[in-house]
């Protein structure tokens, strides 16, 4: 049976190699925060850290992760809403509906620690996730929050 | 008592969703009892932990009345009868409540009553139906009587247990103190006694002067489980012993399936059944969703095509054509004479402008869990209308709707996509081939994108006469297309016109036209193609405001008068849809010169009882790629409840009414929707948004919905500030099938 390492556990998963780990990550996990939106990697609902890296988990086949890859996903992110993002979602209050948010989240999560004071460029280029509320200007904003940007008081 | 699961509104810890009672357990809940409940004890469920059942054991808090329920420990508990979307419905009704309450807003929590306790207690909280940003216009009144009904309650326990006049009681964040002797009880200390009192019949409501809670820019009561995945949608719901369904549903609106060969895919891993659902539909349950649709995308099934398999985009837009030129049409709006008075004018404008289908493309696709029992059918469900859902629901199970229930999850986006109920009788058709096992269908993207209810594809003939120095002295606006009264409420037809079709558009009401023309003429050739139509965010708003303003800004660049004082003529009697134009224009400086290589354009509209309108900053490069720099958008709602949540509602306005307006599209070929995903249904992301300023300048004395009216300036705005940089009319949407390069 594979194992996978995710959020600092190793799980053995009952799952066919070639299910996408979104599928593994939400159905034989049993950790639902990760979202399915599109399945072909356009909308960026299912964004997880593949060691660090953010990476779209529909269309990643479980049999092209190795056991000691580290996967985060939402729920991993902190134990408590502690990080950075996360803390700055909240003082934002950026989710709408916040079926996208945590891919956002995670998106985010993975330009910071490449890029730790992005500018509105970055943003552009990393933040492809799509939100159909359209909380893109508090994203944006709270990105820079996190970031410390003295952007961050334009919202 | 048995446990029935309930969606899982905020996944909490276990010691709360211990406290809290298990919804659905009683059949018919006393009007005193705390029965209801968010779900939060399926949290438990969820998870797969016993969540004890003690809805009407001890330590279950008492309801002061149907819209407040308070606990010892002063927790207060605002029953929330709409549907909480990405709107801010949630916390704007709760606010609404609670001002009238006197309550602590630290301490208030929220749930959902549910669908069959409504019926069962005669509606007692209303309409649930959630759209056409009604959720605050329409039932402020009765919410907030409900908050001061219940504190007058409390006051008056209070009064009693000291043996004193009410009139000396006052409440004050959850307190109640009796002034003259300075005693103090809380309201968890008198809700018991409180629930005992009769409910006021109309309680006097606060002067929004003196608003303390509502009017604030409050954080939203649902950031937090939406910000480490602890929010359970639709789609994650799980029940003990649940099993997953994928579905496919002919792609052609019309058809049917001929035939399918199961045995092909009985065999796949986890595969338990696949199903014929209706006469269209086929879907497979299985152990996990992915099993199920890997199955159902290897199960060969032969569609019938139907009477549609022929149908074209460009079939459609000829139908169309042809109403623009049509002797009959329904009127919507008329005074004097207009195709006189154009016929006489000294210049005589014309342009034809077209709207293509949308998808509203949720986040979260369309879904459904069901369990059917001979005795019983529950289904949990993201809606917009929870007792249609029922409704769907007692249809399809075959059941009195007395022994169905319906519980809500929070959406994940919804649009006007779910006031629809078709993903129900799917549901509990499936639930229904496997009795007292819980069935949860997922549609796919590319199922929810074929099989949407599509924003209506409308044409409009745009017909202007002009006098010598350019003023209009007629105007005909000739609008063809699909109404969406037609195919969902027909009983709503007036003499077989749909008056909803006329949006922003008629001489009064809550989406007036904000121009005084002598002659104009609104009137509606109807012509319905086969392609399913639906309420879109916004719905008519969109496409007849960019008829409208598009139009007036080229009269406006053929009188050679500047767009805005253009406007300004014509809006001497719209004091209120010329407010907030000019207070767009002047925090966005029109008149003033833009950044180089920058142009305006600016639009306004009424929609949804709220006055709204758009400066937009553009820019065009060379290769004709169009970048949105700015928007200034002005809101007048007449009372703001929530102004950051207003905010939010205004910027997300501009990325959904811009998603249509620069990149959507849903074409049709062979009866059926082309784009089956976001890598060909384009939407704005975050290197297009633009920034948006929000001017909320509520002017009292009217309540006007906030989560739709500012998408019908989004798209004019910008497509006038288009032509201000290009000297291109984009006349045919979307904007992506203009070429904007220069000459």
């Amino acid at each position: 049976m594979p194992t996978i390492n995710i959020n600092g556990r190793a799980v053995q998963v009952d799952a066919d190699p070639a299910t996408p780990l979104l599928w593994v990550i939400r159905e034989h996990v049993g950790l639902t925060g990760t979202k399915y939106g599109c399945g072909i990697a356009q909308c960026g609902s299912c964004t997880v850290h593949l060691d660090g890296q953010a990476i779209r988990s529909c269309v990643i086949p479980l049999s092209a992760v190795q056991p000691n890859q580290k996967i985060t996903t939402i729920e991993g992110l902190s134990s408590d809403s502690s990080h950075p993002v996360q803390k700055a979602w909240l003082a934002l209050d950026v989710p709408q509906c916040g079926y996208c948010q945590s891919g956002m989240i995670m998106a985010a999560a993975a330009l910071l620690k490449d890029k730790p004071k992005p500018t509105d460029a970055d943003i552009d280029e990393a933040m492809t996730n799509i939100c159909r509320c359209g909380t893109y200007n508090r994203v944006r904003a709270a990105i820079h929050v996190a970031a410390g940007n003295p952007q961050a008081k334009q919202g | 008592m048995k446990h029935y699961g309930d969606p899982v509104i905020g996944q909490q810890v276990v010691s709360e969703a211990q406290d809290r009672a298990v919804p659905g357990a009683p059949s018919s809940p006393g009007r005193r009892q705390f029965v209801l409940s968010s779900a939060i004890a399926s949290g438990g469920l969820a998870l797969g932990w016993h969540v004890p059942s003690h809805a009407q054991g001890a330590g279950v808090a008492p309801e002061v009345n149907a819209w407040v329920v308070i606990k010892p420990d002063d927790t207060v508990v605002i029953r929330i009868a709409r549907s909480e979307m990405g709107q801010g419905t949630l916390t704007g009704l709760a606010q609404l409540v609670a001002e009238e309450l006197e309550c602590a807003w630290s301490r208030v929590t929220t749930e959902y009553p549910t669908p069959g306790q409504n019926l069962a207690r005669k509606r007692i909280w209303g309409n649930f139906s959630t759209g056409g940003s009604r959720g605050i216009r329409e039932s402020q009144d009765y919410v907030r009587k409900g908050g001061a009904a219940a504190r007058m309650m409390l006051v008056q326990a209070a009064a009693n247990q000291w043996s004193v006049p009410v009139a000396q009681c006052v409440a004050a964040d959850s307190v109640i103190t009796h002034t003259p002797s300075g005693r103090r009880l809380t309201y968890g200390q008198v809700a018991s006694a409180a629930a005992a009192i009769a409910v006021p019949e109309n309680p006097p409501l606060k002067d929004p002067k003196t608003w303390k809670i509502a009017g604030k820019p409050l954080p939203r009561l649902d950031t937090a489980d939406k910000v480490n995945g602890r929010q359970i949608y639709g789609a994650d719901l799980k029940l003990p012993g649940m099993l997953n369904a994928a579905i496919k549903d002919c792609p052609v609106f019309g058809g049917k399936v001929a035939s399918f060969d199961a045995a092909k895919v009985q065999g796949m891993a986890g595969v338990r059944k696949v199903v014929q659902v209706g006469s269209s539909a086929v879907a497979v349950v299985a152990d996990t969703w992915w099993q199920a649709k890997s199955a159902l995308d290897a199960l060969p099934i032969t569609w019938d095509h139907g009477p549609n398999a022929k149908v074209s985009s460009e079939a459609i837009a000829q139908t169309l054509r042809a109403g623009l030129d049509a002797a009959e049409a329904f009127v919507g709006n008329q005074s004097g004479d207009a195709p006189a008075a154009i016929r006489g004018a000294a210049r005589q404008i014309e342009a034809v402008y077209g709207y293509p289908y949308q998808n509203h493309a949720c986040m979260e696709p369309m879904n459904a869990t069901a369990r059917w029992t001979p005795e019983r059918c529950e289904v949990w469900t993201p809606t917009q209308n929870g007792e249609a859902s029922l409704a769907a629901t007692a249809a399809a199970s075959g059941l009195p709707i007395a022994q169905c229930e319906v519980y809500k999850i929070h959406l994940g986006g919804g649009f006007g996509r779910r006031g629809f109920q078709d993903w129900i009788p799917q549901v509990v058709a499936i639930a229904k081939t496997m009795p007292g096992t819980p069935v949860k269908l997922l549609w796919s993207r590319e199922e929810d994108m074929l099989h949407g209810r599509f924003h209506p594809v409308t044409q409009a003939r745009m017909r202007a006469g002009l006098d010598a120095q350019g003023n209009v002295v007629g105007l005909h606006m000739r609008l063809s297309g699909q109404s969406i009264l037609a195919s969902v409420a027909p009983q709503n037809l007036r003499n077989g016109a749909d008056m909803v079709a006329f949006q922003g558009l008629t001489p009064s009401g809550d989406g007036a036209i904000g121009y005084g023309i002598d002659h104009l003429l609104v009137d509606h050739a109807m012509r319905n193609p086969h392609v399913p139509p639906g309420f879109w965010r916004g719905v008519n708003h969109n496409q007849n405001a960019i008829y409208l303003e598009c139009f007036l800004d080229e009269l406006a660049h053929a009188a050679g008068v500047d767009p805005l004082e253009y406007r300004r003529r014509l809006m001497a009697k719209h004091p209120k849809h010329l407010a907030v134009l000019e207070a767009a224009a002047a925090r966005a400086g029109w008149g003033k010169p833009a950044a180089p290589g920058v142009f305006r354009g600016l639009a306004q509209h009424m929609g949804f009882g709220s006055y709204t309108a758009a400066v937009a900053e553009v820019s065009v490069s060379k290769d004709g790629k169009l970048k949105v720099h700015r928007i200034v958008a002005a809101t007048d709602p007449g009372h703001a409840v929530n102004p950051q949540q207003i905010q939010a509602q205004v910027e997300g306005s501009f990325a959904y009414g811009l998603s249509a307006a620069l990149f959507g599209e849903c074409s049709v070929k062979d009866g059926q929707i082309e784009q089956e995903n976001f890598n060909t249904y384009e939407v704005v992301r975050m290197a297009d948004m633009p920034r948006v300023e929000t001017i909320v300048m509520p002017s009292g004395g009217f309540w006007g919905g906030v989560g739709e009216p500012t998408i019908a300036v989004a798209a004019p705005a910008v497509l006038n500030a288009v032509f201000a940089a290009t000297g291109k009319r984009v006349r045919q949407l979307p904007l992506a099938k203009t070429d904007l390069r220069r000459a």
